[in-house]
C-alpha cells in the first residue's frame, strides 16, 4: 500500500508519548512479525502509560490481534522490542506474560464450558487447604467476586449454562483478579448487553484509578470515546497514529483506519467496475451454456434460452434479461427484519435484479452476519424472499435452492476444497442437479468446466489441477464459477477481492458487473471503500448490527459513506466541514421509518439463545495472519 | 441528496435473573451427572426383585473379585478421555503387566510389583510425549502402542510358549487373592483418582485441556506436561492392573486383555464422561464399570444358553443408548 500523505511518521508514539521519566507500563517498539512470508506487523509501536485506558484501533488485517498476541507471549516478535515498565522483556509463553503482570481477555470467551463457574474463575490458581483444592472457599470467593461484577449465579453450575455476557464477565473477573498491572481486552464488549458494558466500564475505571494500564480493543466508536484516554491506530501492520482520544475526531479516526485520504477526493477510478449501471455488459456467450446447465428453474441462462414467450418460463418471475432489468418491480432479494441477538437488529434491505447493493460498515458492524443470516447459516428472526417468494425453512440448503449463492469471506475455511481439482471444485455444488439417476455425465461436466475456465479466465494448467496450487485470485474465480453453475438469482459476495492480486481483482470486479448485467441481484460486502463506492448502485450502511444509513445513486460517495460509518449523521458532523456537512445538511428525510423503528424484541428470545455461537465480531475476526 | 439516518435502538436489557440457569437446564445438568448412578441402582433393584433368592453374597463376591483389577483400566481411561484423548494401549499393557509381574516374581515380590509398573509407566510416558510434543493423534499413537506392547509380550514369552509362574509361596499372590484385598486396592486407587480429578489443580487442567485446549494454553496452564502425565498415569494403572491380575491368576497369561481397552472406553462413556473431552468424573466411571459388570453377570446367569455373544450385544446396545441420551440432553440444552 502506498504511503498516503496523511500518514504520520511511524515513530509518532514516542513524540506524543509519555513525559520523560515516567516509564511506560507497556511498550512495543517497531515490532515486526510475519507468518510464512506474509507481514502481519511491519513496524508497530504502542505505548501505554500506567493509569490510562488505551484504545487500539485498526480494520481487519491491520495487525491488532497479532500485536496483542506478541504482547501476551502467544507469539514472539521477529524483530523489535517489547518492554514492561521500562524493562525489555521476551515472553516465551502466555504464562510468562501473566506472571509478569499482563492479563488478557481474548476476543473469544476463553472458558472451559463444562467446568463450574468457580473452577473456571480460579483455574490454575485454586485456593488450597492441606494441598488440595478448597472447594468451599473457592465457591464462596467466586460468588463474592462475581457479585462485584453484577453477576449473580450459582457458581457450581457449569459455565456454559450462563449467557454469553455473563461468561464474558467471568472471563473478565478472572483476568482482572490476577492483580494485573496491565490488562489487555480484545473486544470485550462484543457479547455484552449495554448494562453489562457499563459494569465493565466501572471495572476499567477502577483499574485505571489503581494505576493499571488498560489496552482496549473495540469497534464501537461510542465506547471508545467514552472510556479511552489515548488511541493508537494500526493499518497494514504499521502504527499510523497515536495520540489523545479526544483530540481525534471520528471522521479522522475512520479515515486513518481505512487509509483513505479525506481531503484528496478520488476523481480517478481505481476499480474495474463500470462507472454506471447502464454501462454494464453481460457476457456474450450465455446461450452456449444454456444447453449445458440443467433446465433452469428460475435461472437466467435457462430463461434466456427458452425465450420470454415460452409458457414454461413465463411464470418464473419478472423478465430480467440483459440490461433491461432496471425497473422490474419485484426484488430479486428482499430481506426484512433480520434480528439476531447481539448481532443484528432489524436489518431490512432489497436488491433488485441486476442491481449491486453494497453493504457498508466497520469491522463488527454485522455485514458478514447479515449475509450469513440471509443464507440461513445461523438462526435469525426475519424474512428472506427471493423473487417475491418467501423462503420458509431458513437454512443454507433452502436458500441455495431458492437461488441464493454466497461467496464466503474466508475462502480457505468455507470455500475451496484445496485437495480437489479445479473441475471437482467447480461442479461440486451443481452435481445434484447435473446427475440423472445418480450418474453424472463426465462429458457434460467437462463442457461446463471448460466454459467457465474460459469465461472467467481461470489460469490453471488444466481442469485436473488441484485448487491448492492456484493463486488466490484464481481460487476465487473457481468459487465464483461454482456458484454460477447454479444459476443464482442472488449472489452474496463477502469480501470477494480480499487477498487477491490486482489483475485478478479487476477481473473479479468485471465478472460482478457482468453478472449484474445479466440480471443477478448482487449484495456486495467490501472493506475497501473504493470497491464499495464504485461497484455499488446503492449502499446500505450498518453499525452495531443496525441499518444506520442508505445511500442511493449519487449519494454513494466517499464523504457520505465515511460520515455514515462514523455515525455523525444524527448529531451533525463536527469534524467535517465541507462536502459531507453539505451532504448531511439537506438530509430532509432523517429517520427512515423502517430502519428507525425500535426493535420489536421478542420476549423469551433473550436468554434462551445463550448457547449460540460466537458473538458478532468474532466471525469477522482477523485471520491468523493478523 | 440525502443521507437517511436512524437511531440505533437499545438492546433489550436482561435482569440479573436472566443469567441464571433455567430450571429445565438445571434438570438436564443433574440428569447428566446422576444418570449413571440412577441406572445402576435401577438395574440392581430390578435384578433383586426379579429373583431375590439369587442375589446372594457369592454373586457380589464374584462380580467384585474377578473384575476389580480390570476396572483400573477404566480409571486411567477416564483421565485420558477427559483431556479429549484416547488410550488404546491399555489392554495390551494389562497383559504385558501380568507377564512382567510373573517373571519378576521369580526374583522377589518387590520386583514383581516394580517391573510392570516401571515398564508400563515408561510406555505410557513415551506415548504421552508423542501426543503432547510430537503433535500426533492419540488414536494413532496408542494404536501403535497396542500393537507394540503385544509384540513385546510375544517376544518375552517366545510366542507364548514360555509361561512364567508366580512362586507358590510368594506373598505377591496374596495381593490378588479373595475378594477384599483386590477390592480394597482398587477402591483405594479410585479414591486417589477421585481426589486427583476433583480436588487438585491437575484435575482442573485435564478438564480444561479437553474443554478448550487453546484457552488452556492461553491461560498458561501446563498443557503439554499434563498430557504426558495423563498417558503415563493410564499406562501405569494398566500395568498395575496387569500385575495384580497376574497375582490372582498365579501366572502371566499372554492371551488376556484383548479388547479390554474398548470395554474400558465403554465403561467411561456410560459413566457420563464426554468422549469429546472437557467433562469427566471418576464417580461416573465407578458406576459405569459396576453397571457393565452387573449386566455381564446377569446375562451369564440367566441367558447363558446364548453364550457371551449376548453380553456383547447387550453392552453394545447399552452404550448406544447412553451416547444417544447424552446427545439428546446436549441438544435440548442448546435449544
Amino acid at each position: 500500500m502506498p504511503t498516503s500523505p496523511d500518514e504520520p511518521d511511524p515513530s509518532a508514539p514516542s513524540a506524543v508519548g509519555a513525559p520523560a521519566g515516567a516509564p511506560a507500563a507497556l511498550e512495543a517498539r517497531r515490532v515486526v512479525k510475519s507468518f510464512g512470508g506474509v507481514h502481519a506487523l511491519r513496524a508497530a509501536d504502542l505505548l501505554v502509560r500506567p493509569g490510562e485506558v488505551h484504545a487500539l484501533m485498526g480494520e481487519n488485517g491491520a495487525g491488532k490481534s497479532t500485536l496483542i498476541k506478541l504482547l501476551t507471549g502467544v507469539y514472539r516478535p521477529d524483530d523489535g522490542v517489547i518492554a514492561l515498565h521500562g524493562t525489555e522483556r521476551d515472553f516465551r509463553t502466555p504464562l510468562e506474560a501473566q506472571t509478569a503482570g499482563i492479563s488478557t481477555i481474548y476476543q473469544e470467551v476463553n472458558l472451559v464450558p463444562m467446568m463450574s463457574v468457580a473452577r473456571n474463575l480460579f483455574l490454575g490458581r485454586e485456593p488450597r487447604r492441606y494441598g488440595l483444592v478448597d472447594l468451599r472457599m473457592m465457591n464462596r470467593l467466586a460468588a463474592e467476586i462475581l457479585e462485584r461484577y453484577g453477576v449473580r449465579v450459582d457458581v457450581t453450575a457449569p459455565v456454559h449454562s450462563l449467557g454469553l455476557g455473563a461468561q464474558q464477565m467471568v472471563a473478565l473477573a478472572r483476568a482482572v483478579r490476577t492483580d494485573a498491572r496491565v490488562v489487555i481486552m480484545d473486544e470485550p464488549t462484543s457479547s455484552l448487553e449495554p448494562r453489562e458494558v457499563q459494569t465493565l466500564f466501572d471495572v476499567i475505571r477502577t483499574l485505571r484509578d489503581q494505576g493499571s494500564a488498560v489496552v482496549f480493543v473495540s469497534h464501537r466508536l461510542d465506547e471508545l470515546y467514552e472510556i479511552c484516554d489515548r488511541v493508537t491506530v494500526l493499518r497494514d501492520g504499521r502504527t499510523v497514529h497515536s495520540g489523545a482520544m479526544a483530540a481525534l475526531p471520528r471522521m479522522e479516526l475512520i479515515s486513518l483506519m481505512l487509509g483513505r485520504d479525506l481531503v484528496a477526493a478520488h476523481d480517478g477510478r481505481v476499480t474495474a467496475f463500470a462507472p454506471d449501471r447502464s454501462q454494464r455488459q453481460p457476457a456474450p456467450d450465455d446461450a452456449a451454456l444454456a444447453e449445458l446447465l440443467p433446465a433452469g428453474r428460475r435461472g437466467r441462462w435457462g430463461r434466456r434460452a427458452a425465450g420470454p414467450g415460452d409458457p414454461g418460463s413465463g411464470t418464473t418471475g419478472s423478465e430480467t434479461t440483459g440490461s433491461s432489468t432496471r425497473d422490474s418491480g419485484r426484488a430479486a432479494l428482499s430481506v426484512s427484519g433480520l434480528t439476531d441477538r447481539h448481532r443484528l437488529r432489524d436489518v431490512s434491505l432489497d436488491v433488485a435484479p441486476g442491481e449491486v447493493v453494497g453493504l457498508g460498515g466497520l469491522l463488527g458492524a454485522g455485514r458478514s452476519e447479515t449475509a450469513q443470516a440471509v443464507l440461513g447459516a445461523h438462526p435469525a428472526a426475519g424474512t428472506v424472499s427471493v423473487d417475491g417468494k418467501r423462503i420458509r425453512r431458513r437454512n443454507p440448503q433452502a436458500a441455495v435452492r431458492a437461488g441464493i449463492a454466497m461467496l464466503a469471506e474466508d475462502r480457505k475455511a468455507e470455500g475451496v476444497i484445496p485437495g480437489l481439482s479445479v473441475r471437482e471444485n467447480i461442479v461440486l455444488a451443481a452435481l445434484p442437479r447435473l446427475s440423472r439417476a445418480g450418474i453424472v455425465s463426465t462429458a457434460r461436466q467437462d463442457r461446463i468446466v471448460e466454459f467457465f475456465m474460459n469465461r472467467l479466465r481461470i489460469k490453471a494448467s488444466g481442469p485436473e489441477q488441484k485448487v491448492q496450487d492456484l493463486s488466490g485470485g484464481n481460487q476465487q474465480k473457481v468459487l465464483l464459477a461454482r456458484w454460477m453453475c447454479l444459476n443464482p438469482r442472488v449472489l452474496l459476495l463477502d469480501e470477494p477481492t480480499r487477498g487477491i492480486d490486482v489483475g485478478a481483482k479487476a477481473e473479479v470486479q468485471g465478472i460482478i458487473d457482468q453478472l449484474a448485467a445479466e440480471g443477478v441481484g448482487v449484495l456486495l460486502i467490501s472493506s475497501e471503500l473504493d470497491e464499495l463506492i464504485e461497484g455499488s448502485d446503492r449502499v446500505v450502511v450498518l453499525r452495531t448490527g443496525s441499518v444506520v444509513a442508505r445511500l442511493d445513486g449519487d449519494e454513494v460517495t466517499a464523504p457520505n459513506l465515511l460520515a455514515a460509518l462514523a455515525g455523525e449523521g444524527a448529531e451533525g458532523a463536527e469534524g467535517a466541514e465541507d462536502a459531507e456537512a453539505a451532504a448531511l445538511g439537506d438530509g430532509s428525510e432523517l429517520g427512515e421509518p423502517e430502519a428507525s423503528e425500535p426493535e420489536a424484541s421478542e420476549p423469551g428470545r433473550g436468554q434462551s439463545e445463550s448457547g449460540g455461537p460466537e458473538p458478532g465480531g468474532a466471525d469477522e475476526g482477523e485471520g491468523n495472519a493478523s | 441528496m440525502s443521507v437517511r439516518t436512524a437511531q440505533v435502538p437499545a438492546a433489550p436489557r436482561l435482569s440479573p435473573e436472566g443469567l441464571l440457569e433455567t430450571p429445565r437446564e438445571r434438570w438436564i445438568r443433574r440428569a447428566e451427572r446422576r444418570g449413571p448412578l440412577v441406572v445402576l441402582v435401577a438395574v440392581c433393584a430390578a435384578a433383586t426383585i426379579a429373583s431375590p433368592s439369587d442375589a446372594s453374597w457369592s454373586d457380589v463376591s464374584s462380580i467384585l473379585g474377578n473384575n476389580a483389577f480390570v476396572w483400573l483400566l477404566a480409571l486411567g481411561m477416564t483421565f485420558v478421555i477427559t483431556t479429549g484423548g484416547i488410550d488404546l494401549s491399555v489392554g495390551s499393557l494389562y497383559a504385558l503387566g501380568g507377564v512382567l509381574a510373573a517373571r519378576g516374581s521369580a526374583s522377589g515380590p518387590w520386583l514383581a510389583i516394580l517391573l510392570p509398573l516401571v515398564v508400563c509407566a515408561a510406555w505410557g510416558a513415551v506415548q504421552g510425549i508423542l501426543v503432547a510434543y510430537g503433535g500426533m493423534a492419540p488414536f494413532i499413537v496408542t494404536l501403535a502402542g497396542l500393537l507394540g506392547a503385544r509384540g513385546l509380550l510375544q517376544a518375552l514369552t517366545n510366542q507364548g510358549s514360555t509361561t512364567y509362574l508366580v512362586p507358590a509361596h510368594s506373598w505377591f499372590r496374596h495381593l490378588g487373592a479373595g475378594t477384599w484385598v483386590p477390592v480394597g486396592i482398587v477402591a483405594a486407587l479410585f479414591a486417589i483418582g477421585w481426589v486427583l480429578m476433583e480436588r487438585t489443580g491437575y484435575g482442573a487442567t485435564l478438564t480444561a485441556i479437553g474443554g478448550n485446549q487453546d484457552s488452556a494454553v492461553l491461560l498458561g496452564l501446563p498443557v503439554a506436561r499434563a498430557k504426558v502425565l495423563v498417558y503415563l498415569l493410564s499406562g501405569t494403572l494398566a500395568g498395575a492392573a496387569g500385575a495384580l491380575g497376574g497375582a490372582r491368576l498365579g501366572s502371566g497369561v499372554t492371551t488376556i486383555g484383548v479388547g479390554y481397552e474398548l470395554t474400558a472406553i465403554a465403561a467411561v462413556v456410560i459413566g457420563g464422561t464426554l468422549l469429546t473431552g472437557g467433562y469427566g468424573t471418576v464417580g461416573g466411571t465407578v458406576c459405569g464399570v459396576l453397571l457393565l459388570a452387573v449386566i455381564h453377570h446377569l446375562i451369564d446367569r440367566y441367558l447363558s444358553q446364548y453364550g457371551s455373544a449376548m453380553t456383547d450385544a447387550v453392552n453394545g446396545a447399552f452404550l448406544a443408548v447412553v451416547v444417544l441420551a447424552q446427545a439428546l440432553l446436549e441438544r435440548s440444552r442448546r435449544r
